[in-house]
This record gives structure tokens, C-alpha cells and sequence, in this order.
């Protein structure tokens, strides 16, 4: 136990990192894979080819080999980003390639009719999307999104093989000092694993938010008091 | 066929020799038509025969293949701005009412009003209470459209339509979904609308409307115009033997 308790301001920096990594790198995966998407569903071609190349790219690239490119490619390159963000930003070029599929099939789960309705008004492309297709296709992402969100609590710890300080990189450097793998992982794992728990219950509660029959009772009843 | 050139020049709806091709079947043969400001025109005919593509071509939400289609004077343009613009003058009403499920029935109504046309929440508002009383539907204003029939979602459809100001009305079959005890009220308000002056065509299986309430009425078949003529003409006395076969099987019992 003594590994855990003489280290815990070193582990708490840790969950701290993995937190800010994770934060970050799910936040900036959802608007640019948002982005991503409206381009492979916009009447444009060229931006859809762009779009799907991009997805193709990141998705099937391991995390491990995009972070260890990113922090040596990148200074070869001439770009000296600390290393903290290197691992966002291969957090956010892996996720918002998965982002981007997810809000993709998201938009095609809402009836084509519907996007015609909303043309039909004189709505065009991005007003179809913001006010009538991404609404409701928002409903039916939000599994996939936590999905994706825990992929990203999940993929922080590879920043650790680059040195980001994060949790699993502290761990490491404990368990070299005190030799305590199973004590250490187990206890890393359990930080893990409450994470990525706390963003499973956010969607469980937002889906449950977004029911459409909790929808059609939270209307009715405020309908029946005010009558 | 009445090919009159003399008002061609005034349709609010001028359709010229449009074609309209789906890989390589064509849906539309050399399409002319005419709607003028006021008319009531229903768009009859048998199922593939052409009918709601061409409803879908003059809202654009179909491209033509060749011919030309204006609305009020102006040709209907490419994608972009302007065609957002003159979609809206032409309010369409379709067969499954396409609501936006997760809006109540008021911002349904007021979606294109204040996101289109820019006006004003409380104003856009007050309009489509007015206009959901006219459908109706007052009381309904704040229910979600799946807590309405499906006639109560159809009248929702067409006060959406309404709340543009559009020149013009589509309707595409717009009670072909809808159970038999509620097709009345549908069709009740779109009577109203049209003694109101509204110009609409209506694509319909409903014969009793289009022979009671429309102006003229048009035969399609096999993606051509094959008949046009007042209704009492084309009921009692169709002079085309497609339309004669068609009434003959539509009729019978």
C-alpha cells in the first residue's frame, strides 16, 4: 500500500492529466468530427471525398503509432507542440474520425421527409441540418457518443508511451520504483474504470432525458397544469 | 388539351416541356403546364404514373432533366440562396405530413417564419395561433406531433405550409395516409382554402374533391399529360380512352 499512499499527490496529478487529456480531446473530437460529418453529407463532392479520406486515415491508424509519429514527425517538421498536446491532438485526429461516422449514421436515421419538409419551408442545407436533422439524430448518437468517449478515457493512457504525465504514465514510474505492478494496476484500473463509468452514466441519463415518450409526457403535463 | 397561349404569360406556375429521367426510366414526357393565380387544379392518375414527381419537380425537391419550370415569372433556380427563397413561395404538403417530431406543434408552424423570414418570435407566434384556429387546432399548440391523429397532423402540416405566405400550394396525396374518418377534416380545410383563393395543386385519389372543389383537373399517365378539362367534363365525359379506363377502373364499385 505504501506505493499508493507515499504517491498520491503524483497520482492525483495523474488523474488529473488523463482528465484534461480526455476532456479535451473528446471536446475537440465532437466539434471537428461534427464538422467532418456535415462534409460528407454537404451536396459538395469535393468536400466529401476530403471528408471520407480523412475518416478512412484516422480510423484505421492505432492510436499508438499516430502518438509516436505526432512526437517525432512533428519536430522533424519543423511544429514543437509540448507533449501534453501532441496527445490531444492525436486524441482528437483519431476520435473525430469515429465522431464523424457516428453523427453520419446518426442524420441517416432521420426520414428523408423530414429534411424535405424542412427544405420545403425555404431552409437550406445548414439550417435543414441544425434545427431539424441534427436534433433528432442527436437521440439516437448518444450510445455511440459514449462509446467514444470512453475509446478516449481508454486511449489517454497510450500517452504515456510519449510521456505525457498522465495516470498511466505515473503508475509506471511508481511501480518501477516500488515493483508493485499487480497493487498498482488494479488500483489504475479501478480510476480507469470509474472514468469511463461517469461518462456511461451522463448518457444514460441524456438518453433517458431525450426519450420520445418521456418527451411526449413532460409536454403533456405541462399542458395539463396549465389547464 | 388546352394549350392557351394568351394566359400562359400570367400563370403563377408555368411548367414548360420538362422531362425528368431516374437513371434510364423517364418519369416525365415534354410536361406542359399552366397554373394561373387562384385555380384550383387536381393531378390525378394511376400509381408510377408521374403525378407526385412532377408536385416534387415544381418545389425543385426533384431536378429537371430538361425543360423549364418558373414560378411567378421567375425561373426556378440552381441550388443555393435564391432557390431557398422561391421554395418557400410554394408551400408543399405531403402524404406522410413530415412534422418535426421533437418540436411542439407551434414551432412547427414557426420554424420557417422566424429562421427563413427573420420575423419576429412573439409575432411568428401569434400568426400561427391564428393559423392553427383556422386548421382547427387550437388547444393543440404546445402538444407534441405524436400525441396528435394523424388528421390533426396533416392540418399541423398544412398551417406550416400556410405560415410561409407561399403564392402557391402542393399537395402530394395528402390524405392517401390518413384513416378514412379523419380524411374529411383534411380535405375541409383545403375546400376553405381554395374558396379563400389560394392557388394549389393537388395530387389526389380523392375524386369527389377534385370533381366538387378543383377548377380543372389534369390526367396523367405513363408520365404524359394526357387529359385536361373541367371536371364535370372529365367525370362525365372523358375523351381520352386512358382516362375513360382509368375512371372505368377507379369508379366501379
Amino acid at each position: 500500500m505504501d506505493a499508493i499512499t507515499d504517491n498520491i499527490p503524483a497520482l492525483l496529478h495523474g488523474i488529473g492529466t488523463t482528465c484534461l487529456l480526455t476532456i479535451l480531446g473528446y471536446a475537440f473530437s465532437l466539434v471537428f468530427g461534427t464538422l467532418l460529418a456535415v462534409c460528407r453529407v454537404s451536396p459538395i463532392p469535393p468536400l466529401r471525398w476530403a471528408a471520407t479520406v480523412y475518416v478512412e486515415i484516422f480510423r484505421n491508424m492505432p492510436m499508438l503509432s499516430l502518438l509516436v509519429l505526432l512526437a517525432f514527425g512533428m519536430p522533424d517538421a519543423g511544429l514543437l507542440l509540448p507533449l501534453f498536446w501532441t496527445g490531444v491532438l492525436a486524441l482528437v485526429l483519431s476520435g473525430s474520425a469515429f465522431v464523424c461516422e457516428t453523427v453520419r449514421s446518426g442524420i441517416n436515421t432521420v426520414p428523408i421527409g423530414h429534411a424535405e419538409a424542412a427544405r420545403s419551408i425555404g431552409l437550406g442545407f445548414f439550417g435543414v441540418l441544425r434545427f431539424v436533422v441534427l436534433p433528432q439524430a442527436f437521440r439516437t448518437m448518444v450510445q455511440p457518443l459514449v462509446n467514444i468517449f470512453i475509446g478516449t478515457v481508454i486511449g489517454s493512457s497510450l500517452c504515456a508511451a510519449v510521456a505525457v504525465p498522465e495516470l498511466t504514465y505515473q503508475t509506471q514510474a511508481i511501480n518501477n520504483q516500488y515493483a508493485q505492478a499487480v497493487l498498482m494496476f488494479l488500483f489504475v484500473g479501478a480510476v480507469y474504470l470509474c472514468l469511463a463509468f461517469a461518462g456511461g452514466l451522463v448518457g444514460w441519463l441524456l438518453e433517458r432525458r431525450l426519450s420520445p415518450t418521456r418527451l411526449l409526457n413532460r409536454h403533456t403535463t405541462r399542458i395539463g397544469a396549465g389547464a | 388539351m388546352t394549350n392557351d397561349v394568351s394566359s400562359s404569360g400570367e400563370a403563377l406556375i408555368s411548367v414548360r416541356g420538362v422531362d425528368k429521367y431516374f437513371g434510364d426510366f423517364q418519369a416525365l414526357k415534354d410536361i406542359d403546364l399552366d397554373i394561373h393565380r387562384g385555380e384550383v387544379v387536381a393531378l390525378i392518375g394511376a400509381s408510377g404514373s408521374g403525378k407526385s414527381t412532377l408536385c416534387r419537380c415544381i418545389n425543385r425537391l426533384e431536378t429537371i432533366t430538361s425543360g423549364t419550370i418558373t414560378i411567378d415569372g421567375k425561373p426556378l433556380p440552381e441550388e443555393g440562396k435564391d432557390l431557398a427563397k422561391l421554395r418557400s413561395e410554394v408551400g408543399m404538403v405531403f402524404q406522410s405530413f413530415n412534422l418535426f417530431p421533437h418540436m411542439r406543434v407551434v414551432d412547427n408552424v414557426t420554424l420557417g417564419p422566424i429562421k427563413v423570414k427573420g420575423v419576429a418570435k412573439a409575432e411568428a407566434q401569434k400568426q400561427a395561433m391564428e393559423l392553427l384556429a383556422r386548421v382547427g387546432l387550437q388547444g393543440k399548440e404546445h402538444n407534441l406531433p405524436a400525441a396528435l391523429s394523424g388528421g390533426q397532423q396533416q392540418r399541423v402540416a398544412i398551417a406550416r405550409a400556410l405560415a410561409m405566405q407561399p403564392k402557391a400550394l402542393l399537395f402530394d396525396e395528402p390524405t392517401s395516409a390518413l384513416d378514412p374518418e379523419v380524411i374529411k377534416e383534411v380535405l375541409d380545410v383545403m375546400q376553405e382554402l381554395a374558396e379563400a383563393g389560394m392557388t394549389m395543386l393537388v395530387v389526389t385519389h380523392e375524386m369527389g374533391f377534385a370533381r366538387h372543389v378543383c377548377d380543372r383537373v389534369v390526367f396523367m399517365d405513363s408520365g404524359e399529360i394526357v387529359e385536361e378539362a373541367e371536371p364535370e367534363q372529365f367525370f362525365t365525359a372523358p375523351s381520352s380512352e386512358r382516362a375513360q379506363a382509368f375512371l372505368s377502373k377507379i369508379l366501379a364499385h
